[in-house]
């Protein structure tokens, strides 16, 4: 199929309702607004639902309830939006939900700013919300990895029967790059005997709830549905860590800055390489024992001030190798100034 | 007139409170269900508190929401599910405190949905709090000396919040004595047969007894609704749009 020029926001959208995505809810937030735009029409045009909320609060209460009764269900938000949605994941991780919420990250803690920022991964991958839950975490570094997320994600909720977040920021979703959008799939709402349609005289109810605890089995299914994420879905792409001496770890949008960083280092001598995350839980471990024995050290390059990546490299590494962090939650990391941050390592 | 138990709900099993009002109004939906002929249709959201308990009785496919959020959550049940009944099942904290804004928003987009309120005037679950139903001089957890009018304002009317929307129906029933059960049992299946219909959004508010939490025996307590609660709040129809029966 032919390229189309889209923005990452768009793309998200096309390429929900490509997946068989017929149930949205959201609200406007900046820079995230797009996607809900983009669905306000296109879901009627395609027979689905679209519903503007009157908050994340009851947006996400509303994909909870369209993914009970089995649709193909996603919602977006950022920043500000994404901390009302925490309690509503928490709900559908222990409810063993399929569904996917995209985050378009923007900048700070609080209002913040409206720009492209990487800070919400600790609240994406520890939890987030209240309780025992880790979500998968996805994040696209571009336009085209954008829509095969969406569909990659819904694949991933289904498999796990679990909720899946999709990591991207202001950056990516507003920048317009050519992408092949996937094919058009048909999701059967009946697919899974579990989903709320009614029921039948003499069938056992089915009962949708966040209270598996009273089964004995729970702290078990949950155990083992954590391990086979973590076993079978770490995701990464690794640029020639096999001799580096200093190792970048990025995602997103400050890891395609990363590449940059790496040929002009190179070019010099210096021997840089990377692990980009694709997923940011299960975190990659896996990609660390491809690294040179004698790395002198790992940078995480991000868009935030505090590094918050930084733990889990040294988690990986079994905190044997120096680690340090390279960005700022209001700049986009210069290729210059991580090569610089990186000498300065050795 | 023949009686029978609706098979829809299990009226014998229980883990209420003596002289809750909750096996009433199951024992209503059940009949209305059998009724209409909509029990394998009807899909229930609860909310977390007593109410939550009804999915082990209940012979109907259920989704147990969060504090105040069911109205959202069987919104979007009846929008993917359009052949669906979608009720949410909710007391007055979770429709007029907590999760206000997802009733009035529900009214405002007119949803195609049922909310049915059990309001007892008080938290019941978490042991007998103020909600915005209590009534004035009403002693609570939370509020030792009664609710006074300068500290948590004056009871909360739904009547007079949705008074004037474009809603298919509002209406506030009873269960103090029979002839009210019947009449909330009339508001109860005209709002369903609305919202088989697909007219809007319709919602019935039921004045229901707490005895454990209203420190009185049940039969005190129905003494109480028709005394007291009744006279802050009227029960009749408010709204409804067309006309109907």
């Amino acid at each position: 199929m032919a390229k189309v020029l889209m923005t990452g926001n768009e793309a998200v959208g096309e390429a929900a309702i490509r997946a068989g995505c017929r149930f949205y809810s959201g609200y406007p937030i900046t820079p995230q607004t797009e996607i809900l735009q983009y669905l306000s029409w296109r879901m009627p045009e395609v027979g689905g639902k679209f519903v503007q909320a009157e908050a994340e609060l009851s947006a996400v209460n509303m994909l909870y309830g369209a993914a009970s009764a089995g649709a193909r269900t996603f919602g977006s938000t950022s920043g500000p939006g994404f901390s009302l949605m925490q309690e509503g994941i928490s709900y559908i991780a222990a409810a063993d939900l399929p569904l996917v919420i995209v985050n378009v990250m923007r900048e700070g803690s609080g209002l913040g700013n409206i720009g492209a920022s990487q800070g919400d991964y600790l609240q994406m991958t520890k939890g987030g919300g209240h309780g025992d839950y880790h979500t998968i975490v996805l994040a696209p570094a571009n336009v085209q990895e954008s829509a095969d997320m969406m569909v990659l994600g819904f694949d991933l909720a289904e498999k796990y029967l679990h909720p899946v977040l999709i990591a991207t920021d202001a950056a990516i979703g507003q920048m317009v790059e050519g992408v092949e959008l996937p094919d058009f799939i048909t999701h059967d709402i009946d697919k899974f005997d579990w989903a709320v349609r009614g029921c039948k005289k003499g069938d056992k109810p089915r009962t949708i709830q966040n209270i598996y605890f009273m089964d004995d089995n729970y702290e078990q299914h949950l155990r083992e549905k954590y391990a086979r994420m973590v076993e079978n879905e770490q995701r990464w792409e690794s640029i020639e860590v096999e001799d580096a001496d200093i190792v970048l770890v990025s995602y997103g949008i400050s890891s395609r800055l990363c590449k940059e960083a790496i040929k002009i280092a190179r070019k010099e001598g210096f021997k840089l390489g990377l692990i980009r995350l694709i997923t940011l839980w299960p975190f990659p471990e896996k990609a660390f024992a491809e690294v040179n024995p004698d790395v002198k050290g790992y940078l995480s390059v991000e868009m935030s001030t505090i590094g918050q990546v930084k733990d889990d490299i040294r988690l990986a590494t079994g905190c044997t190798k120096l680690v340090d962090n390279y960005g700022s939650m209001m700049e986009l990391p210069e290729p210059e100034g991580i090569i610089e941050k990186a000498k300065s390592m050795l | 007139m023949k009686y029978k138990v609706p098979t829809t709900v299990d009226v014998m099993k229980t883990t209420f409170c003596s002289g809750c009002g909750q096996g009433v109004v199951n024992r209503l939906i059940g009949e209305i269900m059998e009724e209409l002929g909509t029990a394998e249709k009807l899909v229930v959201t609860t909310d977390v508190a007593c109410g939550a308990m009804n999915v082990d009785f209940w012979n109907f496919d259920t989704i147990v929401g969060a504090h105040g959020r069911p109205l959202p959550t069987a919104t979007a049940v009846k929008k993917v599910r359009p052949d669906c009944l979608s009720l949410a099942h909710l007391g007055d904290g979770a429709a007029y405190n907590i999760g206000m804004a997802e009733t009035m928003h529900a009214a405002i987009r007119d949803d195609d949905v049922f909310a049915l309120v059990l309001n007892n005037c008080v938290f019941a679950m978490t042991g007998g709090q103020t909600s915005a139903t209590t009534m004035l001089g009403q002693k609570t957890k939370s509020s030792i000396q009664g609710r006074k009018v300068e500290v948590e304002g004056k009871p909360f009317h739904i009547e007079n919040a949705l008074s004037g929307m474009d809603i298919a129906y509002l209406a506030r029933g009873s269960i103090e004595s029979v002839p009210s059960i019947r009449k909330t049992k009339q508001y109860l299946k005209t709002a369903f047969e609305k919202h088989k219909n697909n007219e809007g959004f319709v919602l019935v508010e039921i004045l229901t007894p707490c005895p454990t939490n209203w420190g009185m025996t049940p039969v005190e307590s129905m003494k109480r609704i028709k005394e007291e609660v009744m006279v802050e709040y009227p029960v009749g129809e408010f709204i409804n749009r067309g006309g109907g029966k």
